[in-house]
């Protein structure tokens, strides 16, 4: 049971593709988190705040 | 056996994961949003720069700004001599993303009273992560289509997020008629908090012809 050992046997294609494919992959989950996940909880952070009042 | 390996195995990498996910988190917080907000602030000066140039161009008049618009650059000598950021009018979330923020219930720039604007300490391009660096004489040159501004800070003052009163056109002295036309700047602190504010006020010294450009003295830094 390893979820990151499923993906990699899921990949497609010898090592050095795999491992292309791999970064790809985290490429995107980056790009994922940075453009969407991220503005979207960065919000709820409590050191954002900068004016007074409500 | 074996099951229990490899529940521990996928816990392992679950903890793994949140650990990636959260350095990530912290990465974007600190340096992209910064990456981010800078590009876009250079791009909106230098789109202000040309405008205000331009003779024929009718860009924003402060007294008819509408929430979100850019219509000032904000210089802080003591910040750097090529410090300038975009001045939006309002204080939202999205409007201190991109730059600083004027308090719109708050008078408008060079008028008798107060005009108030709010910049971010940390993140977002962080225009004030330096304010508390500010000293009493020391310049803030808020540049419009028609004039240069120049305030004078004259005091700061460390407060609860709550003490609204640093905004009153007599900061601090409610009823108070406002004879003076100050400046009021807030940001977060201590930085990468939330929990104070650092509030730096300022007077209005003078004011120049956009034509005629400031004297380069006006803009030197002290000490």
């Amino acid at each position: 049971m390893s979820f990151y050992g499923l993906i990699w046997r899921l990949l497609p294609g010898p090592k050095s593709v795999k491992a292309l494919l791999a970064v790809l992959l985290f490429a995107g989950v980056v790009a994922v988190l940075f453009n969407w996940v991220f503005p979207a909880i960065a919000p709820l952070m409590p050191f954002n705040e900068t004016t007074v009042g409500e | 056996m074996r099951v229990v390996r490899g529940l521990i195995g996928l816990l392992g990498e679950l903890l793994i994961t949140a650990g990636a996910f959260l350095l990530l988190f912290v990465g974007w917080q600190l340096i992209w949003t910064d990456v981010v907000a800078d590009a876009d602030a250079d791009q909106v000066i230098s789109t202000m720069q040309t405008q205000f140039a331009d003779p024929t161009s009718e860009w924003v008049q402060p007294k008819k700004v509408k929430l979100g618009d850019a219509y000032a650059i904000v210089r802080i000598p003591r910040f750097g001599a090529k410090f300038a950021k975009p001045l939006y009018e309002g204080t939202t979330r999205d409007v201190l993303m991109r730059g600083i923020g004027h308090y719109p219930k708050t008078q408008q720039v060079g008028e008798v009273g107060n005009f108030a604007m709010a910049g971010h300490r940390t993140t977002y391009g962080k225009p004030f992560n330096q304010i508390d660096k500010l000293k009493d004489g020391d310049v803030v040159l808020v540049e419009t289509k028609k004039t240069y501004y120049v305030y004078r800070v004259t005091d700061h003052e460390i407060v609860l997020p709550t003490k609204v009163s640093v905004l009153l056109p007599v900061p601090n002295q409610p009823g108070a008629k406002a004879k003076q036309a100050t400046l009021t700047m807030t940001s977060c602190h201590p930085e990468f908090s939330a929990r104070e504010r650092f509030v730096v006020h300022a007077e209005l010294e003078a004011t120049y012809d956009h034509d005629q450009g400031v004297p380069a003295d006006v803009l030197k830094v002290a000490g």
